[in-house]
């Protein structure tokens, strides 16, 4: 019996043998015409990371302790019903390991990434990931795709420092899957540490790691969002809204207000917070309200020096930035799509609740409102 | 239901052409069939925060707090206003329409300051009464038991204010989960000691009272109070200063705060004062 599920994995593998040769020189196995090196990594260290959700960042030393390892990590697939406004409006979702984005890696320059990708049989859709970190092979996408049921792992050397966005990128339904939520961060981070534009050492007391989502989510003939069973059921109409590329949310991890409330993230003054902040598909402008950027990698790139004194950094869309804060006055911080339509209209804002001491010498209000003196 | 008051009141209008003589008809008659069940509040005394910010110098600090009881007995509607009722005021040329359509039993939402008393105006020339909406005392009276203070934290510190912002922020974040939004049948919400529906339910109503903005000089002991009309208060289980245009008060929720759930009407009717009383006596 063929099901709506077997037919979809079935247009999307005969996508794949119509797409992959035009996209690609490596062939579906481009390992089959590998150069013959001795294995580099026979007798390096394993590890195994520990993911955590974001806006939380994996625990990570912040200079590489020794030599490269081998940094073992393991994500599942998760196709999920998600609410991602106050109105309990509806999205079918793919993620990595269930959130939006997937969970933030980390590693050093030099060590090995070996990711054990799983499509659990609950899935509807073949999956992949396209690291944009990694050498070859779409990005590892054309070794990693998998139906439901079927799990693969795959490695890479980290050779290059920097934010990069991974992404699921399956043959014919690459867009798709990105902005169903299938996206990420890979951190790179030199072997000695992150530098200023001087060479001076970097430090950060906290990372947090925000993705920004464009989300498609149809309307019926009333303009109320539909509700679909599956992500499968939703594509048809989704591809529709897409196409017109005007998103109906714009949020930060996957779901309006995921960052505000009791879920905003928080600082004391005179710490010094990291925020990732990934787009896989469309190009953000991130902004403090009432801070800065000390120190910015708008690219996301940490070969090259950073920027400081920024007010907004331009993320372009498939892409990480990095900025670094050190927060000097306590109160709430909003965190914005400085496009702030979306902000305040289509959800990219979360807050960040900083407490401290107040310092007049930055600022202080001279005079409070008042009715307008007579001259 | 109330097609059958403006039965009755069309052909009065059309003899008499004048509305407030039509009124003047009605008093002391029974009201038509379908005419939005009255309350008449005849005693209550509440714990009342004053309406608006205050200042203490520089320091942003609570509104004082009175005990007040009510003055003059006032009649009050049931329940709120529904989606249907609004829709015969729109019929009618009286009221804009919804931005989008709602079961006619609900309680109408999506409605702004100015859609509530264009709503007033309509239903009083319809009924030839005068229908009002009510000042943030007057609802604040009638909710009794159901009147919430909005003053979230005491924490006024001269010194540092964002001591205020983040009590402020932690008390509005553990407020604002429980509202859900989706529109309820009237009722829902149950009852109040004086017998009013839905008081405090996930429909906010606009009240006639504007923005105030109190100072005092602790120096000088000037006081000066600045009013904007622009802004007007919206009741239900916390006090709202909502900008009078809007509709859907969750736009613009970029800044710190948890706005209402929904926007919504029940209004006031004043008893015949002497001077509708002497028009009524003229246009006779």
């Amino acid at each position: 019996m063929i099901t709506r599920r077997t037919a979809l994995i079935g247009t999307a593998m005969a996508t794949l043998m119509a797409v992959v040769p035009v996209l690609a020189d490596e062939a579906a196995n481009p390992t089959l015409n590998a150069l013959d090196l001795p294995d580099q990594t026979a007798n390096l260290e394993r590890v195994q990371a520990t993911l955590v959700a974001p806006p939380a960042v994996m625990d990570h030393d912040r200079v590489a302790p020794g030599a490269p390892k081998i940094v073992e990590f393991t994500m599942t697939i998760e196709e999920k019903t998600v609410v991602v406004d106050d109105q309990g409006t509806t999205f079918q979702a793919m993620t990595f390991n269930g959130t939006m984005p997937g969970p933030t890696m980390v590693v050093h320059e030099g060590d090995y990434v070996e990711l054990t990708l799983v499509n659990p049989e609950t899935n509807e859709m073949p999956h992949n990931i396209d690291f944009h970190a990694a050498t070859g092979a779409l990005g590892g996408a054309a070794l990693t795709l998998i139906n439901p049921g079927e799990q693969a792992t795959l490695r890479f050397k980290a050779t290059r420092t920097g934010t990069f966005v991974y992404h699921c990128a399956p043959p014919g339904m690459v867009p798709w899957h990105v902005v169903s939520g299938m996206s990420g961060t890979l951190m790179v981070l030199p072997r000695d540490g992150l530098k200023d534009e001087r060479g001076n050492p970097v430090t950060y007391d906290t990372a947090y790691t925000i993705g920004e989502f464009d989300l498609y989510i149809p309307k019926d003939e009333n303009g109320n969002y539909m509700t679909f069973e599956s992500v499968g059921e939703s594509y048809a109409d989704t591809l529709e809204v897409m196409r017109g590329l005007i998103p109906t949310h714009v949020v930060f991890n996957g779901a309006k207000n995921s960052l505000t409330g009791d879920k905003a993230m928080t600082a004391k003054v005179g710490e010094r917070v990291m925020f990732i902040h990934s787009t896989a598909n469309r190009d953000t402008r991130p902004h403090l309200i009432g801070g800065h950027g000390d120190l910015v990698w708008e690219t996301g790139k940490f070969a090259n020096p950073p920027e400081r004194d920024l007010e907004t950094w331009f993320v372009r869309g498939g892409s990480a930035a990095v900025a670094i804060y050190e927060f000097l006055q306590p109160g709430i911080y909003a965190y914005v799509n400085h496009n702030l339509i979306e902000a305040a209209e289509l959800g990219a804002t979360g807050h960040v609740k900083v407490e401290g001491e107040w310092n007049n010498d930055l600022m202080m209000q001279v005079s409070a409102p008042a009715p307008i003196a007579v001259q | 239901m109330l097609a059958n008051g403006k039965k009755t009141l069309l052909p009065l209008f059309a003899v008499l052409s004048l509305p407030l003589v039509a009124g003047a008809a009605l008093p002391g008659a029974a009201e038509p069939a379908g005419l939005p069940e009255l309350v008449r509040i005849e005693e209550s005394s509440i714990t009342y925060r004053l309406p608006g910010e205050y200042l203490v110098g520089r320091t942003a600090t609570n509104a004082p707090l009175e005990k007040i009881s009510l003055t003059r007995p006032f009649e009050i509607m049931r329940r709120q206003v529904t989606a249907g009722e609004y829709g015969r005021c729109v019929e009618a040329g009286g009221c804009l329409a919804l931005d989008a359509p709602q079961a006619a039993d609900m309680p109408v939402v999506g409605i702004n300051w100015h859609d509530a008393v264009a709503y007033a105006a309509w239903f009083s020339r319809e009924t030839g009464e005068t229908w009002r909406l009510p000042t943030d005392r007057e609802w604040s009276l009638a909710a009794g038991s159901r009147y919430r203070d909005d003053a979230l934290t005491d924490i006024a510190d001269a010194q540092d204010p964002s001591r205020r912002w983040i009590a402020l922020y932690e008390a509005e974040t553990a407020r604002g989960a429980d509202v859900d939004p989706t529109p309820r049948p009237v009722g829902h919400f149950g009852s109040n000691e004086h017998g009013l529906l839905d008081m405090g339910g996930n429909v906010w109503e606009w009240t006639d009272s504007c923005y105030l903005r109190h100072r005092f000089d602790p120096v000088t002991d000037a006081e000066s109070v600045v009013e904007n009309c622009g802004i007007r208060i919206a009741q239900g289980s916390h006090r709202a200063y909502m900008t009078t245009f809007f509709r859907d008060p969750k736009a613009g929720a970029c800044s710190v705060g948890i706005p209402p759930a929904n926007l919504g009407i029940r209004l006031v009717r004043d008893e015949p004062g002497a001077l509708q009383v002497l028009k009524t006596w003229i246009g006779l």
